[in-house]
């Protein structure tokens, strides 16, 4: 019942917080004037301008705060694109789920791959600790976890897709997701995402796992008779998942975002793409959207994260007095 | 029993040891202070060691880099763009690596070009290695390639130079000074080459045609050489603004240096290397001679200086950004911690809100309101959302620390708030504290370079250049010049790396439940 208590009020703050934020962006980006001369090619600046009216931009700022949340709750109306020439007019709902795809497959392939890798090379390392297996590995991750991401996706292109011709430069286009083709065009940029991952995982594992098979309890097992591996995979692994557990969690909710580097250099027909031209071409409603979207997702990795300590290990009760 | 019974004669009481002094036993071990003893941890650390050693030397880098090389991030010259990185040591011994060479493949009349540029401009070698030739298949038939080492700087050649008429005297008279061949006769304009691409390569100065596709086709004499299309004069030009004194020697030949373009411009065909050098002889900027340690950009630019310098201003703005961070975050995070109850619950709500605003809003949002320079925005929003890391680990030092007994004893002696807080608390945070910031350093530098690369902000402008700004051009060319985004990689890479095997000790050091836990 506790935790029930908790997980409300975590989320009625995590609300609060997401409102908040909402409404500072909401009021400062519609404090920025709309460049209604530029429009796409063949657009006439009158039916922009009428467009506009018809969805009350010239009403002020807290008036439209309010129609643009009536629309939102009462006809899942998140507006149209305005001023980026290949959205002018689409429905910005429609544009958004039709883009979210490739970025989500992208991001779970590479936790796919690199959960169990990471993992697997932690527990070894774990196991292995102090010797050169151990050593290696420590040193590994500590590389792997410091070079940014666009480093290892241009080494990634270069040797991979330029030298060795493996994979295509850039991810296909169209939207047949499951195709071999389109799996193999996605590889470079899963490959440049996962590095770090799996060094993140084998680090945190590799931490986990040594102070769990320290502890006393390890002895015990032992002691009554359990082989090595049994007390290893028995009890030392059960125990060092707990804090490992969460950040999975965390992690699988993140991939929503995905990397807004990695898209830009694969060329991947994401959300992270449509995000940056919102920006830059000031589009209200596509920003509104966008961030709204990566704000959410940022706020319930967090709170996930901090509740599934709770969750997953009874001693652990964030904000218990 | 009664009290008297105790009773004591006052005879029976006498001084222990009167004779001598008392004293506590002095200390055999001397005392180890905190910030000593975390020293000790850390020098113990070899990673850490290292890694100083590598943050030692990048900022030596960022302090010192751009007063080795004479260039400067507004020297740009685009004749010059995507040279080869080029080591004057391997150069000049005919090493062929890091000498700004690049192995090509290419069909006989490429070749046939890079050839007549070596021969017009006598002494400097444009094919640096014998070319072999190897043949392979293209498109169903065999051809012909010669393999060599093209120098990418020579390879510039003549360009066409547009002067005033007292330019091209006084480049005449360097010339005369300096004993040099600058300018190169004209070229007969009737016998100039007619494809498009060719109109305005100075370095055509033999026979033409226009070949298959309209492209231009050498055409040799009986021998296989060159014919030139120098411009000559049949009679003496009796103008000096035709002459120059720098005749070719045992060629009796006049030829015309200069065609006029009208008002008062002469159109001159000068070898661009010592072309360079007169410029830059002229602008006394100490730069010799187009040699490029890291290459040059697409601009042109030198990337040694420009990594150097953009390490200058990650490094400065970093700093900055860490001092400040720290400064406001201690004394947001004391505050917090040490009132706790409502106070803590508000600051807290601002916190929570300021620390979930994702970053890339805020730099947007800032980048639209203030019209000011990116510098000043990037420094703002790393502020905005930076400091909140450190008034969390202030924070919870503090809750940890108020409860303590020896705050109640400083209390019930009468110390103040403010004095209990700084002199008492804060120091037990300083360990995490420090840390902390050494660790926001690489976060800012990365952060910048990360939205660099997104094309969100630029900080390229006129001498100033960033990182990011270098490894996001550097993209573009990944395939081409891989060079351009090597070395800005390499920087980042070891900065990001070293930062974090140093914050690593420094955590380690400054966590006494550490003591004597070493292997």
């Amino acid at each position: 019942m506790y935790m029930f208590k908790y997980i409300l009020k975590r989320i009625g703050l995590m609300l609060m917080t997401f409102s908040i934020i909402f409404v500072m962006c909401f009021v400062l980006i519609k404090l920025l004037p709309v460049n209604v001369d530029k429009v796409g090619f063949g657009e006439d600046p009158e039916k922009l301008k009428n467009l506009m009216e018809a969805r009350g931009y010239n009403k002020p700022i807290l008036e439209q705060l309010g129609l643009y949340i009536k629309r939102i709750v009462l006809d899942g109306d998140f507006g149209i694109g305005i001023n980026m020439p290949e959205f002018q007019g689409a429905d910005v709902w429609d544009t958004f789920t039709k883009m979210l795809p490739p970025t989500i497959l992208i991001n779970i392939y590479s936790s796919l791959f690199a959960v169990p890798i990471g993992i697997a090379l932690g527990i070894f390392a774990a196991l292995k600790k102090n010797k050169w297996q151990d050593h290696t590995i420590s040193t590994l991750v500590m590389v792997f976890i410091s070079v940014p991401s666009f480093v290892y996706a241009s080494l990634v292109l270069y040797i991979l897709c330029f030298e060795l011709n493996l994979f295509p430069k850039t991810m296909n286009p169209g939207y047949d997701y499951f195709s071999i083709d389109m799996f193999k065009s996605m590889i470079p940029a899963v490959l440049s995402m996962s590095f770090g991952s799996i060094a993140g995982y084998a680090r945190g594992t590799r931490a986990e796992l040594t102070e769990v098979l320290t502890s006393e309890f390890m002895l015990l097992a032992r002691t009554k008779g359990l082989t090595k591996s049994q007390a290893t995979t028995r009890h030392a692994l059960r125990n060092a998942m707990v804090p490992i557990f969460p950040s999975i969690i965390g992690e699988f909710i993140s991939v929503l975002s995905g990397s807004l580097v990695i898209e830009k250099i694969f060329a991947i027909p994401g959300v992270g793409g449509l995000y940056l031209a919102a920006i830059n071409s000031k589009d209200y409603d596509f920003f509104m959207m966008l961030s709204a979207f990566y704000l959410l997702v940022g706020l319930a990795a967090t709170l996930v994260i901090d509740l599934s300590y709770g969750i997953i290990d009874p001693r652990i009760r964030m904000g218990a007095k | 029993m009664r009290a008297q019974d105790y009773q004591i004669s006052k005879e029976k009481f006498v001084f222990h040891n009167v004779d001598e002094r008392l004293h506590d036993k002095k200390l055999e071990t001397k005392p180890v202070s905190y910030l000593q003893d975390a020293f000790r941890r850390f020098a113990r650390n070899k990673a850490s060691i290292v890694a100083t050693f590598i943050i030692g030397f990048l900022i030596l880098f960022a302090i010192f880099g751009p007063m080795l090389t004479p260039y400067q991030v507004k020297d740009k010259d685009p004749n010059y763009a995507y040279c080869l990185p080029r080591n004057e040591f391997f150069y000049k011994h005919g090493i062929h690596f890091w000498d700004g060479g690049q192995e090509k493949e290419l069909t006989k009349q490429t070749y046939d070009q890079y050839r007549a540029i070596e021969l017009e401009i006598k002494g400097r070698k444009v094919i640096m290695t014998k070319p072999k030739v190897v043949t392979d298949t293209y498109m169903g038939k065999e051809r012909q390639l010669y393999k060599f080492r093209l120098d990418t700087y020579n390879v510039v050649g003549i360009k066409y130079a547009l002067l005033k008429y007292d330019e091209y005297v006084a480049l005449q008279k360097y010339q005369d000074e300096h004993n040099v061949q600058i300018i190169y006769p004209m070229t007969d304009p009737a016998k100039r080459p007619q494809a498009e691409q060719d109109i305005n390569n100075a370095n055509i100065w033999y026979e033409t045609r226009l070949g298959n596709g309209r492209k231009t086709e050498i055409v040799f004499d009986e021998n296989g050489n060159f014919k030139n299309i120098y411009w000559t004069d049949t009679e003496s030009p009796d103008d000096d603004k035709y002459t120059s004194k720098m005749l070719w020697e045992g060629d009796t030949k006049l030829y015309r240096y200069a065609e006029e373009k009208g008002g008062n411009m002469w159109n001159v065909r000068v070898d661009y290397y010592e072309y360079y050098k007169y410029i830059h002889d002229k602008a006394g900027d100490g730069i010799t001679k187009p040699s490029f340690l890291l290459g040059a950009n697409n601009y042109g630019m030198d990337i040694f200086s420009g990594l150097a310098s953009g390490a200058r201003f990650s490094f400065i703005l970093a700093i900055i950004v860490a001092s400040v961070n720290l400064v406001v975050g201690a004394i947001y995070g004391a505050i917090e911690g040490y009132y706790g109850g409502k106070v803590d619950l508000i600051m807290e709500r601002i916190v929570d809100i300021l620390g979930s605003i994702p970053s890339m809003i805020v730099i947007t949002l800032l980048k639209y309101h203030l019209n000011a320079s990116h510098i000043v925005i990037l420094f703002i929003s790393f502020f905005a959302t930076g400091w909140v890391g450190m008034a969390a680990r202030t924070r919870m030092q503090f809750y940890r620390f108020k409860n303590q007994e020896y705050v109640l004893v400083a209390r019930t002696l009468g110390a103040r708030d403010r004095r209990i807080m700084f002199k008492h608390i804060f120091p037990n945070a300083i360990g995490t504290l420090i840390t902390g910031s050494v660790l926001v350093i690489p976060g800012v530098i990365f952060s910048e370079t990360s939205l660099s690369y997104l094309g969100i902000i630029n900080l390229s402008t006129g001498n100033m250049t960033s990182v990011g700004t270098l490894l996001a051009t550097g993209q573009n060319y990944l395939f081409t010049f891989p060079h351009m985004i090597l070395f800005p990689s390499i920087f980042i890479s070891l900065l990001m790396l070293s930062f974090n095997l140093f914050g690593n000790g420094l955590r380690d050091a400054f966590n006494p439940s550490l003591r004597g836990n070493e292997e």
